[in-house]
């Protein structure tokens, strides 16, 4: 690797020939069905991209994240779907879907953000229990969200004339839809983490930075600390509701069950299992996290080789191993695989003074 | 049948319930300022260890009489959920005593999806219905019905936490609990053996959680592996209403927090016009959280606490 290193350019254009062949490597080598497991590593990559903004720089737990996806989708689905007829074009939708969303971080935050942490994170995953009770009910008197049925035939994205959807030959090549998305969530990720790392350095990103640290110290220094949490709180949703909207065009069909808590605690997994704060290990746990569970499923196939039954379902297993990574990570590897250097420095407490004293700190 | 009053006595019973889920969080959260996430799923091994033993003592003795087959399965399920609080504690907690706030939360998370996914790995997916072991009689009451399981419900609660407040303003371990609330290292220095108070106060919240479990599947006539998730949320609610690290408050607030609920689902079609149903019974406890720590953080009886950074 040392060699690349040396090169940062060849590798910018190694990285990517692979990101722009990788659809079709994977497709080649492990099936259809795996070109949309790379496309959802996108979605939750963008999730986590923007919960990474609330809680990894602003240090604000929030658990009812999925809310602004869920606000995102919804939105999608009423503007470009035949549920009220309209079929605007998605680069009109996902701006909106993103403002409403940010809309609602700003409403929810404005009162809730002078508590301290974990009350917020309290109240924000009774927010997002509130928003998927009432997508859930919100179908009469008059049908807002069709309940529990859910929405479908959302409108696929369509660029100039070309839909997202079927499959056509290009170079040889055959291009689904699935590979289309995979290239649009790729722009979006990628302009996201520019973004996301632009932030980081900014003014803002600094302020974000200093309230984490100490909110009473951060106040100090003329920080104004509501405003600023507000900032964090409404930048996070909007990338929720940015994906959020891809999401809903994705599928063709949302429900309120994909928008439950476990799936906010899932990107929070993301989060916590790469390295809060830091873009690249929160990217490698969108990945892990993603891959891993469709990896699992094997494991079913291997019980019945070996075993000749099925004796746990894979899926039932899931949820657990996530909940044991989430312990064994707070108590092993507290600042995630992939800390940012100083999110590192702050997790060794322990010998927090210690480098007061070791002239080489 | 005057639904007014009917309301207000479901509402105590499931709020007596949601008192003592409460008094767990509260204690927890008074000495060392953590949000036991998981002790909902506590409330919901309760249920599930109880009804485990209730039906191996129906298949043993099947002319039991219903209460003792009960109190059996509370004997049983009430200890091991007091082992389940204090290895959670000592695991999960103990070692993040000193980390960033933020660490033991994403723990209590963790254990709670653990123990959800054991629970539903154990026991499995489906509702499992609570045997009619307590009497089902029903009286006469200003014009509603009470019945007899209703009357063991809140009695028991209602005993269970004059216990607990006898417990804590008249014992030796209440004071070391108390000194330890206000501040740890002093208490410390005082020589309270801290490790150990913060131990049992797991214990004795695990064992509150445990019965409350047990007591609202009876009610209901079910249990499900998920059952623990909206009664931990509604009782932290609770415990926020009344003003968390306060036990009065955590009994008030879950009284409270259970009539609101139950005259809100009543009425909450008239109020509307229809417009919304009962089906948003459980949302009433979020905004009843959300309006609480918006207008009054320290809750209905605590003391200011929600600032303090």
């Amino acid at each position: 690797m040392a060699w690349l290193r040396a090169r940062p350019r060849l590798a910018l254009l190694l990285l990517a020939a692979l990101l722009i062949a990788l659809p079709f490597l994977v497709g080649a080598g492990l099936g259809r069905s795996w070109v949309r497991v790379l496309d959802f590593v996108l979605i939750y990559a963008l999730l986590a991209i923007g919960l990474n903004i609330v809680v990894g720089y602003a240090g604000l737990l929030d658990l009812g994240y999925i809310a602004f996806y869920a606000l995102g989708a919804y939105l999608y689905a009423w503007l470009a779907s035949p549920h009220f007829g309209l079929h605007l074009p998605f680069w009109a939708v996902l701006p909106l879907g993103a403002a409403l969303a940010g809309l609602f971080g700003v409403l929810l935050g404005a009162p809730t953000l002078r508590l301290r942490g974990d009350y917020l994170a309290i109240v924000t995953l009774g927010f997002g229990e509130i928003i998927r009770i009432f997508m859930n009910n919100l179908n009469a008197p008059f049908n807002l969200t069709n309940g529990p049925q859910g929405m479908n035939l959302i409108d696929p994205v369509s660029v100039g004339g070309l839909a997202f959807e079927g499959q056509r030959q290009f170079l040889g090549l055959t291009v689904t839809g699935l590979h289309l998305y995979y290239y649009l969530f790729l722009a979006f990720t990628l302009l996201a983490i520019g973004v996301a790392m632009r932030l980081q350095d900014s003014r803002i990103g600094r302020a974000w930075a200093a309230l984490r640290e100490d909110e009473v110290a951060a106040a100090a220094m003329g920080i104004n600390t509501r405003n600023v949490k507000l900032l964090a709180f409404a930048m996070g949703a909007m990338f929720g509701g940015l994906a959020g909207g891809l999401f809903a065009a994705f599928q063709g069909f949302i429900s309120p069950e994909s928008f439950n808590l476990w799936e906010s605690i899932l990107v929070l997994c993301m989060i916590v299992l790469g390295g809060m704060g830091n873009i690249p290990g929160v990217i490698l746990g969108a990945v892990l996290l993603t891959v891993i569970p469709e990896a699992l499923r094997y494991l079913g196939d291997l019980q019945r080789a070996t075993l000749g039954h099925v004796a746990v379902d894979p899926s039932d297993l899931r949820m657990l191993l996530f909940g044991l990574s989430l312990v064994a990570m707070m108590l092993w590897r507290p600042a995630g695989l992939w800390p940012s250097r100083q999110r590192k420095r702050e997790f060794a407490s322990e010998d927090e003074h210690a480098d007061l004293y070791d002239a080489r700190a | 049948m005057d639904i007014f009053t009917q309301q207000l006595i479901n509402g105590l019973v499931v709020g007596s319930v949601y008192a003592l889920v409460a008094l767990g969080y509260t204690m927890v959260y008074g000495i060392l300022e953590l949000i036991n996430f998981a002790h909902g799923e506590v409330t919901m091994i309760g249920a599930m260890v109880a009804l485990m033993v209730i039906g191996a003592l129906l298949g043993v003795a099947p002319d039991m009489p219903g209460l003792m087959v009960f109190a059996g399965g509370l004997l049983v399920a009430v200890p091991a959920c007091m082992a389940l609080g204090f290895a959670i504690e000592k695991i999960a907690y103990r070692p993040l005593r000193h980390a960033p706030r933020l660490a033991p939360l994403i723990t209590a998370i963790g254990v709670s999806i653990v123990l959800q996914n054991l629970a539903m790995l154990i026991w499995g997916r489906q509702y499992i219905s609570f045997p009619p072991l307590l009497p089902q009689g029903r009286h006469e009451f200003l014009g509603a019905h009470v019945t007899d399981t209703q009357i063991i419900i809140f009695v028991t609660a209602l005993i269970v936490m004059a216990g607990l407040w006898l417990l804590v303003e008249r014992t030796r371990l209440g004071r070391a609990m108390r000194a330890t609330a206000q501040s740890r290292e002093v208490a410390q220095l005082m020589g309270v053996n801290v490790d150990r108070v913060i131990a049992a106060t797991f214990i004795i919240g695990s064992g509150l959680a445990a019965l409350a479990g047990v007591l609202v599947s009876a009610y209901y006539g079910l249990a499900h592996y998920y059952m623990g998730f909206m009664l931990g949320l509604k009782a932290f609610s609770a415990a926020v209403l009344g003003g968390i690290g306060n036990i009065a408050g955590a009994m008030l607030g879950g009284l409270l927090l259970g009539v609101i609920e139950a005259l809100g689902a009543g009425y909450i079609g008239d109020l509307t016009g229809g417009f919304l149903g009962s089906h948003y019974q459980d949302v009433f406890a979020f905004f009843v959280l959300i309006l609480v720590l918006v207008l009054r953080p320290s809750g209905l009886l605590g003391e200011r606490v929600a600032n303090r950074a």
